[in-house]
């Protein structure tokens, strides 16, 4: 009986444990999806020469949060003939596989959720759950507009889907891992010895696709509003809302911290192997490498929806079928001849490590 | 512990099965699908084969059941009509039931299937990676059967777009290149307006 009592403790600790490391996870994110809609006010504001946010609190700093406060004590409304069950499941759809992806996501040497061995397979898993959130928003609507962006949205993203695949296959190709921590030691040596620079098409077709997984502008006709309104969460109101518009951000962030730690070094120093600059900032935690890395992705976000207009539906289609999956089976093509051809840096220890 | 969890996720599994074929809302029997999709995943899991599991939840949760899904929603199937001769074929299906279940049972309960055959799987250490296990034994020892199975996909695949595709005179559709190449004195004409109205 002690015995039965102290292992289920242990268990208790475990779960415990686990759940303060969620925490201490996902608060952060939260926080950093608040600050990143004032960002994207911010930046496009002075991209359009404006001021953006600027009563609430210190230069509008406070912003976010009065926001939040107003979705949170809106009246959820349901529209009639809705499907109530699904209509309230799909926020949950959506927001799950945004937070539950970030288990794997290693933020420094070492300082992650899950040390999962096939880590790329489950962040590509749960990305590809995650549009389920607004098909069944825009199904259990029982609104056309509704119904269209999630139609759209659908499409687009099943068709994204594959040239993301293709992508990733280049990195565990390159890593020999399916680990992102050992995908991220893999790229260890300098700025040059990082993914960006072999695997150039397939960052730029992933980062791009990314952008189109996530529903944003230029590719955001899933929401389309000069055409249908808002799209699939057209009739969702105060908190449902927000939560799909977390849902949305914490994506944005997650697709910004995938490409840092698959193309860019994830935690690494920029300046490693430079002779004087490396030693001058080796105090500097990886984290924050990482953190300003993502901070390049984000910007170039906002950079988009501030710069280029919509695309056209049938563009869409054409841009990941017909250009970017062609691009990534080249690459992969050459990368294979390169690991055989043991090209240095990159490829001349794949071949070794992986029999 | 593995096995409070083992019963569990069969449990929730066995339920959504049932509601799968029960279920009134074909969207709801889709979603139950899915449900199902997810435990069979995690019973996977509990089995070590990681990679399967997550494959499972990618390729039939992520892509097949997000068409499939897709297609359900579009057609707006009314099952009601499907269940009205459900006593007068009830007898026929009972009997197909029945002889499923008296197979299923032959086979499983008989010596191939015994639990002494199927031991329960020895826990690996924390560095075996079920990935490249795998990834072995597909490209060295079964690299025929899997470049077989791939022809065959690859045969499929043509033989579904053979079958679906044809081109009707009336479809419009944008010729993209032609879009491209449209300048600028194609679409502006300049008129030079004076006022009073004369051109």
């Amino acid at each position: 009986m002690f015995d039965l009592s102290s292992i289920l403790s242990e268990q208790v600790i475990t779960v415990l444990w686990t759940l303060l490391k969620i925490v201490v996870i996902v608060a952060p994110l939260m926080l950093s999806v608040a600050y990143l809609t004032y960002a994207e006010r911010k930046v496009i504001g002075a991209m359009q020469v404006r001021v953006g946010p600027q009563r609430v609190g210190y230069k509008g700093l406070l912003q976010p949060i009065a926001d939040a406060l107003k979705l949170m004590f809106k009246e959820i409304i349901l529209p009639t003939g809705a499907n109530k069950t699904l209509f309230v499941i799909a926020p949950v759809l959506s927001i799950a596989p945004a937070l539950a992806a970030w288990a794997v996501i290693p933020f420094d040497d070492g300082l992650v959720l899950s040390e999962l061995d096939a880590g790329l397979l489950y962040i590509l898993a749960l990305t590809s759950v995650g549009v389920y959130g607004v098909i069944i928003a825009g199904w259990a609507s029982n609104s056309k507009y509704a119904f269209l962006g999630a139609m759209r949205s659908a499409a687009q993203v099943v068709s994204y889907e594959i040239a993301m695949g293709f992508a990733l296959v280049g990195v565990l190709m390159a890593a020999g891992s399916l680990n992102l921590g050992d995908i991220v030691r893999a790229q260890d040596g300098n700025i040059l010895t990082w993914y960006w620079l072999p695997l150039l098409p397939l960052f730029v077709v992933y980062f791009l696709s990314g952008v189109a997984e996530t529903n944003r502008a230029p590719f955001d006709v899933a929401e389309g509003e000069s055409e249908i309104v808002a799209g699939f969460h057209v009739e969702y109101s105060g908190m449902t809302f927000a939560i799909f518009f977390l849902a949305e951000y914490a994506n944005m962030i997650l697709i910004a911290a995938l490409t840092s730690i698959l193309f860019l070094g994830g935690w690494l120093s920029p300046f490693q192997g430079i002779p004087v600059l490396d030693e001058m900032t080796a105090w500097v935690p990886g984290l924050v490498w990482l953190l300003a890395k993502m901070s390049i992705f984000l910007f170039l976000f906002l950079w988009f929806r501030a710069t280029f207009p919509r695309y056209r539906y049938d563009q869409i289609m054409r841009l990941g079928w017909k250009a970017f999956l062609p691009v990534t089976i080249f690459w992969l093509f050459v990368e294979g001849i390169a690991i055989y051809a043991e090209l240095g840096p990159w490829f001349d220890g794949v071949l070794g490590a992986a029999s | 512990m593995t096995s409070i969890l083992f019963y569990l996720f069969s449990a929730i599994l066995l339920f959504a099965g049932f509601r799968v074929i029960t279920a009134k809302n074909a969207v709801h029997a889709s979603m139950f699908l899915i449900l199902a999709f997810f435990t069979t995943a995690a019973l996977w899991l509990l089995l070590e084969a990681e990679f399967l599991a997550i494959t499972l939840v990618l390729v039939y949760v992520g892509a097949v059941m997000v068409l499939f899904l897709f297609v359900v929603m579009m057609l707006d199937v009314n099952l009601e009509p499907l269940r009205e001769g459900f006593t007068r074929y009830f007898p026929a299906g009972a009997l197909v039931a029945a002889t499923i279940v008296a197979e299923m049972a032959m086979v499983l309960g008989g010596r191939y299937f015994s639990s002494e055959n199927f031991p329960a799987p020895v826990p690996h250490g924390a560095d075996y990676s079920n990935t490249k296990e795998l990834g072995e034994q597909l490209y060295t020892v079964h690299v025929f059967s899997f470049e077989v199975a791939a022809a065959i996909l690859l045969i499929a695949i043509v033989a579904a777009i053979g079958l679906t595709f044809r081109q009707r005179p009336s479809s419009k559709k944008q010729n993209i290149p032609d879009q491209h190449r449209v300048s600028r004195e194609d679409r502006i004409r300049l008129l030079d307006i004076r006022e009073g109205g004369e051109a």
